[in-house]
């Protein structure tokens, strides 16, 4: 029993982690079809920002938390650059996107290397993040992780922010009426050069703040990127592009899933078989599991 | 019609100048250990003639080439190593790492060497339309396509590596002696399996261009461009595809099979997910719906990931990263739309015509 | 199907004549038994006052973050030897070569330095994997590589000279270190590759002969960073230790989650054989503190030559930078290469080779010895425990340098390994 409970948790906060490092996607792979291959080199970034604010604000419970804000800022920012400077020429062309952010993940990777050395950084978790919560005590005691729980909440409060803002304020408004239809939208008055930039901005800064959440469950290097890109690609793609909801729904069920599968066979077979499951799964609904219904999106 | 002619012709002495360049004047020039380079740089120029075909002209970004490139050079390897170990032994690694005493049962048939060589193009090719079947049926595409492509390749290369026993694990099927007989330890060896290389890109070059030229290429380029028209037209743009995929994938399988004797080594490093990007980077760059342009491209890229990185070990990645920007951020049909548009400065009179050497292509 | 059949004949058929040019040329190949006689040393670029060496590591990829502190410490030891002269008069001239994490480059990288540059020896590789690909390059043009990191055992190169520990100088004093302890039930965690798997075959065999059982084994692969299953599993087998085989990234997210879980040092410590101080400080004290490690050499290891080595290292890159095992096997490995080459008075590799046999270097590790038939060197096992420093204490060492024995043959138990 104890067992099942501490693996369901297990699911869910694998799940925290894929939703929020695929969260950022959502916006800018799932609305704007932009395959950004250096999504996880801003991952990094706010990684980064974590360690290099630690070293100036002793406190660890302090520094993480100012690193939420300043590495979604800093992300954002080198976001809205590359948008900027090379995005916005490749609208057209998804598939070269994802070539050329490619190039730039190269770049920042071999940038990291040679500002912060290769390799990796620790960041000090504060000790309220170390420990765990005793749910069932006893022989066989059932315990949740702190600083899993933090991501969760994180997650949630990210996934919250993000429909809300998408929902209910003017900016939402132009970036989903860019998203369903961009010709329309432009003729209503709207920039849509100006919303991309925002909404890649924004895109970009929750990778920053899921590089601040990752700091507490694995390492801080030039290569953390690359090891997750294809999973939050993953989720995207079978949550359904354009559906926030998607997102969130697959990202659990494929933590779920990677959770049973680790238990009850090993990590390296759980991985083929949730990605074998992924395929079988678009053979059913190759557009993944909702689907945005507009006429511009074909 | 004499434009086509004009085309042609243009085409066979392309073809006869870069016979003459692989035959003679590389193995003159070059050193025993860069004409071995060049050997491994004319494999992945034989991807890029697939993904030329695949990418180029039917617009389907085959991000996961690494997938065929492995199982062409795991069949020929496992014939190869098998072969080394003799009659009766197991390969090296499987003594070391296994706990088999005899070979497993899907090894079994590669040891027959004539199974191993069909076995390099056939697998892959099998694989793919088995895959392609599915996914082009159920009309995936563009970005779907491309993600799915890395999942798979991500997949088989953690199934690999997860089979040490059977498979070498990370470390591949390595110290590959000998090549149907013949000793890799000798450079005059090494020369031949330049030359079948070789000789090998150059059919396949020939076959990709009849292909293109035929009316399946004409069909391909239709449903790149709009997909839904062909379907309107009467014709099955899946079965297209297909054909396009499951070619691209053959040559891949055949690229890899080669690659093994001229490096002396497969692995799962050679599978995953970066080398299937390294893979389209040099079609890309060069231009990938033209021949030519994927083939230069695909040796140029892997030739100046060579030099950079002996010129600058601790920078090189920079210099990459900034040569696919700069040539697919600013140059999309790549390297090729220079040769057009230097051809174009050189003869205005010609008649202006749209000719879709820069594809757009790849409809979202 | 063709609209212009002629131009296509034309065509195949030229690719036809190709290949039969093909055939006929293969027909002066030389047969498998005919080759062998022909001598192909690489030839050694010892002209003008300087000799080349080759440094191969990865600088690019996911196994830079361990490799680039193993070029800096064979670019120390060059330093230092050319300070005080060179070897045979010569001045080193270290080429360096990006690896890039990848196995086939660094197979090409190899055969670039013998061919091209013409080194007389090459210092580096780490994984097994890149070992693996570049010994038939080496033994091919009959080279010299000096591999510097603690490694599976089961292999022997004659022209490969193996630094670091094999598994009877690491792994079994670590498993004797646990048996000593009364650590009867273990648990093995390791990344799915060749090292690990290889390891934990042999401490299998260890374990059934000396009656400790092995309660779970689990690999993830390379580069893995979800430890949370893994570390339920652990929990849930009340192991009384774990032996960890992971690599790189995979520690810092296991340690990560083993603490999150409840588990410490106290109440189940984890031995592990890839943790040296560079990780540490990597993964942070908080979540390594009091757990154990097993390696041939620590930064606080005793002695004047490693209290000059962790000066002129921390002098040269920082004085934040700690030194390692791994280190230490790469710098002791060229100036073990600088005594057998001034004992054979030659940079032959065949020379070299006949004068390793008995070579001794008072290593910050301690004197350690070349044993000339394995190629392997003797070196002292130490169990170490991680500090609130961030340092690793030596809590037991085997006393004596032990003799390598790659193949495990002096253990009866493990006679059906290999």
């Amino acid at each position: 029993m104890t067992v099942i409970l501490g693996q369901t948790f297990t699911g869910i906060s694998i799940g925290a982690v894929l939703l929020l490092i695929a969260l950022g996607l959502s916006l800018t792979f799932g609305q704007m079809n932009v395959i950004n291959m250096a999504h996880g080199e801003f991952i990094m970034a706010g990684a980064y920002t974590t360690y290099v604010l630690q070293k100036s604000i002793s406190s660890a419970g302090m520094s993480l938390l100012l690193a939420l804000p300043i590495a979604f800022l800093v992300s954002g920012a080198l976001g809205a650059l590359l948008e900027w400077v090379l995005i916005r020429r490749l609208y057209l062309r998804p598939l070269d996107t994802l070539l050329v952010t490619w190039g730039v993940s190269l770049m920042l990777q071999q940038l990291a290397r040679d500002i912060f050395g290769a390799p990796n950084v620790q960041t000090r978790a504060p000790d309220w993040l170390t420990g765990n919560i005793t749910v069932i005590g006893g022989d066989d005691p059932l315990t949740f992780a702190n600083s899993r729980l933090f991501i969760l909440s994180l997650a949630v409060a990210a996934v919250v922010a993000l429909s809300l803002t998408l929902r209910l304020t003017p900016l939402g408004r132009r970036v989903r009426a860019v998203v369903q239809n961009r010709d329309l939208a432009e003729v209503s008055g709207i920039s849509t050069s100006r919303v991309d930039r925002t909404a890649f901005f924004i895109g970009s800064g929750l990778a920053g703040v899921a590089g601040v959440a990752l700091t507490l469950v694995g390492p801080i290097g030039p290569t953390m990127g690359t090891n997750i890109i294809i999973d939050a690609f993953l989720v995207i793609v079978v949550g359904g592009i354009g559906q926030l909801k998607g997102t969130v729904i697959v990202a659990f069920v494929l933590g779920a899933l990677q959770s049973v599968l680790e238990y009850s066979t090993t990590v390296s077979v759980a991985k083929v078989l949730v990605l074998v499951a992924i395929v079988a799964f678009l053979q059913w609904r190759p557009q993944g599991l909702y689907t945005l219904r507009t006429r511009s999106l074909v | 019609m004499n434009l086509l002619k004009g085309r042609s012709a243009r085409a066979a002495a392309g073809f006869a100048a870069a016979a003459v360049v692989l035959f003679a004047v590389a193995p003159l020039m070059l050193s025993d250990f860069r004409l071995g380079l060049l050997a491994k740089y004319l494999c992945t120029a034989m991807v890029a003639v697939g993904i030329c075909l695949a990418w180029g002209r039917g617009g389907l970004l085959t991000l996961g080439q690494g997938v065929f490139f492995g199982l062409g050079g795991y069949a020929m390897a496992m014939h190869l190593k098998i072969a080394d170990a003799g009659p009766g032994n197991l390969p090296d690694f499987m003594q070391l790492y296994g706990t088999a005493t005899e070979l497993p049962w899907w090894w079994q048939p590669f040891a027959n060497p004539l199974f191993a060589i069909a076995a390099t193009v056939l697998l892959p090719m099998t694989v793919a339309a088995l895959l392609g079947l599915f996914i082009f049926r159920r009309r995936v595409k563009g970005a779907y396509f491309a993600i799915l492509s890395q999942a798979l390749a991500a997949a088989f290369a953690i199934w690999l590596i997860g089979q040490q026993a059977t498979t070498g694990g990370t470390n591949g099927l390595t110290d590959i002696q000998g090549f149907f007989g013949y000793s890799l330890d000798d450079p005059v060896n090494q020369r031949m399996v330049y030359f079948v290389i070789a000789a090998v890109l150059l059919l396949l070059i020939a076959l990709a261009r009849q292909l293109i030229q035929s009316r399946y290429g004409e069909l391909l380029v239709a449903v790149r461009d709009s997909e839904e028209r062909v379907r309107f037209l009467g014709y099955d743009p899946a079965n297209v595809k297909l054909v396009a995929y499951v070619v691209a994938a053959g040559m891949a399988g055949l690229a890899g099979a080669l690659f093994v004797p001229a490096v002396g080594i497969i692995s799962p490093a050679l599978i995953g997910i970066v080398p299937s990007i390294e893979f389209v980077i040099g079609a890309a760059v060069g231009g990938r719906a033209s021949l030519a342009g994927a083939v230069l491209g695909a040796v140029a890229v892997a030739w100046a990931k060579t030099t950079l990185s002996e010129e600058f070990p601790a920078a090189w990645t920079y210099f990459q990263g900034l040569l696919f920007i700069v040539a697919l951020a600013f140059l999309p049909g790549g390297l090729a739309s220079l040769a057009v548009y230097v051809r174009r400065r050189g003869a205005p009179k010609a008649p202006e015509q749209k000719a879709p050497v820069v594809p757009v292509g790849e409809a979202a | 199907m063709s609209s212009v059949p002629s131009i296509h004949r034309r065509r195949l058929l030229a690719g036809t004549a190709a290949l039969a040019a093909v055939v006929a040329l293969s027909a002066c190949g030389a047969k498998t038994d005919a080759a062998g006689s022909s001598d192909k040393a690489a030839k050694i670029d010892s002209s003008g006052d300087t000799v080349k060496v080759g440094l191969l590591n990865s600088l690019s990829g996911t196994m830079a973050i361990s490799e680039v502190t193993v070029r800096n410490s064979l670019q120390l030891a060059i330093a230092e030897i050319n300070a005080k002269g060179g070897v045979l008069g010569k001045k080193i001239k270290p080429i360096s070569e990006d690896g890039a994490s990848d196995w086939p480059t660094f197979a090409e990288k190899a055969t670039k330095l013998i061919k091209e540059d013409g080194v007389a020896a090459t210092f580096g590789c780490w994984t097994s994997a890149s070992r693996k690909a570049v010994k038939p390059v080496f033994e091919k043009n009959k080279s010299l590589l000096f591999y510097p990191v603690q490694y599976e055992g089961l292999e022997e190169s004659p022209y490969i000279f193996y630094t670091g520990a094999t598994t009877n100088q690491q792994i079994i004093p670590a498993l004797d270190y646990l048996k000593s302890q009364g650590k009867k039930k273990l648990y093995l965690v390791g990344s799915d590759y060749v090292f690990p798997r290889t390891a934990n075959k042999e401490i299998k065999a260890y374990a059934k002969a000396n009656g400790m059982t092995i309660l779970g084994e689990d690999y993830a692969p390379l580069g893995s960073t979800e430890f949370s299953t893994i570390a339920n599993k652990v929990k849930a087998s009340k192991a009384d230790a774990v032996f960890n085989t992971l690599n790189g990234d995979s520690n810092v997210a296991f340690f990560k989650e083993y603490k999150s879980a409840g588990l410490s040092a106290a109440t189940m410590p984890v031995v592990s054989v890839s943790i040296a101080e560079e990780e540490v400080k990597s993964i942070g004290t908080q979540y390594l503190e009091g757990q154990l490690t097993a390696w041939n050499y620590y930064q606080t290891t005793p002695g004047a030559a490693n209290t000059t080595f962790v000066k002129a290292y921390k002098a040269k890159y920082g004085a934040d930078k700690p030194t390692s095992d791994p280190m230490e096997a790469a710098y002791t490995s060229v100036y073990l290469w600088k005594a057998m080459v001034e004992k054979a008075k030659s940079f032959d590799p065949e020379k070299v080779k006949a004068a390793s046999d008995g070579i001794t270097f008072d290593a910050p590790e301690g004197l350690v010895t070349v044993d000339g038939a394995s190629q392997h060197i003797y070196k002292t096992a130490r169990i170490g425990k991680v500090g609130s420093d961030g340092l690793i204490e030596q809590v037991w060492d085997s006393g004596k340098p032990i003799k390598p024995d790659p193949f495990l043959k002096g253990y009866p138990w493990a006679a059906g390994l290999s």
